[in-house]
């Protein structure tokens, strides 16, 4: 049941680790590039487990300030994670409370928004399930940091390669997942217009907080349509 | 790279990754509070994914130079037919045309 479940997932997330696999060698290598020891990058990658944010832990640390501001845009890049999990607490009632935990250390991107279409599609939420999307991407998460901070001596500009295309176009791909969502063209038009306004006159990592919040303001000041069932509440 | 492990860097990821944490469990912690979800925050609930996910995208627009510009909007067209690997194959090709041929 549990096996069967986790291979679900991993069969779920497989083509989403190819995706991701450049993004983790680009953290190893460009943590290498910025003085990180390969110790340092593999736990970072353990740990925060989030590739944006470490990249911008390092591109921070390497400025030299104050351990909280590092920590603190590290905690403003990845503060979409309370959206999510705000999101996905209508779909994970299956889960114990310890699993749940176990649930949200590996809460990314993509987990977030498999959880939400499988959860869409009818298919019951169980820990062996999330845990093979989970493991699925963390563990090559690990393994590709690695990879990447053993080629990071070889790679000279990552530019050269196109691997800093890869990660916007692959979170535009996202993007487009959600088309068929209520209010989704108002949200992604107000959401480019301010996180753009925002990169440019308060600086990243705000403009992730920004954007996001002005697209989410702009969804709930839509015209509520009469009659809809609420899909996240209990009862 | 003469160093395992720095402790200013050590505080940095273990911060990090403190604060990570509270992000993923503080929405669900919040989210059990409310016992019904009062339409508008529903909405915005809903608006979550697409609203933050671009905000990965678009700046990128601007700052990653005109072939990313460029890349993103083909990218942008192309993902209403196709999506996944072959949606990151045909932006990553537009941009390394432009940037190896044309810039």
């Amino acid at each position: 049941m549990f096996i069967d479940d986790f291979k679900a997932g991993l069969r779920r997330i497989a083509p989403i680790i190819v995706s991701a696999a450049p993004f983790g060698v680009l953290f190893g290598a460009v943590a290498v590039q910025h003085g990180m020891s390969t110790g340092e990058a593999v736990l970072m990658s353990g740990v925060i487990y989030a590739g944006a944010s470490q990249l911008v832990g390092i591109n921070l640390f390497d400025q030299h300030l104050p351990a909280w501001i590092v920590i603190l845009s590290i905690l403003a890049v990845n503060f979409r994670h309370i959206l999510y999990s705000a999101a996905i607490a209508r779909h994970i009632d299956l889960l114990s409370p310890w699993q749940k935990a176990v649930n949200f250390f590996l809460l990314t991107d993509p987990h977030y928004a498999e959880i939400e279409r499988h959860a869409q599609g009818g298919e019951p939420v169980t820990f062996g399930w999330v845990m093979g999307l989970g493991l699925g991407l963390y563990l090559p998460w690990l393994a590709m940091t690695y990879a990447g901070c053993v080629l990071g001596a070889f790679i000279g500009d990552p530019k050269s390669i196109g691997l800093d295309v890869l990660l916007p176009v692959y979170f535009l791909g996202l993007v487009m997942g959600f088309r068929k969502r209520e209010n989704w063209l108002p949200v992604v038009i107000v959401s480019s217009l301010a996180s753009m306004a925002a990169v440019k006159f308060v600086g990243s990592p705000w403009h992730v907080s920004i954007g996001a919040v002005a697209g989410i303001l702009a969804a709930s000041l839509m015209p509520v349509k009469p009659g809809t069932r609420s899909e996240l509440g209990e009862g | 790279m003469d160093h395992l492990f720095r402790a200013d860097m050590l505080l940095i990821i273990l911060g990090g990754a403190v604060a990570t944490y509270l992000t993923r469990i503080a929405g669900y912690v919040m989210i059990k509070r409310f016992k019904t979800i009062p339409p508008r925050v529903e909405a915005g609930l809903n608006a979550v994914p697409a609203a933050v996910l671009t905000t990965l995208v678009a700046p990128s627009a601007l700052t990653g130079g005109p072939e990313t510009a460029i890349a993103l909007l083909v990218a942008l067209v192309a993902g209403f037919r196709v999506s996944g690997l072959t949606l990151i194959a045909i932006g990553w090709a537009v941009a390394m045309l432009i940037r190896h041929f044309i810039l």
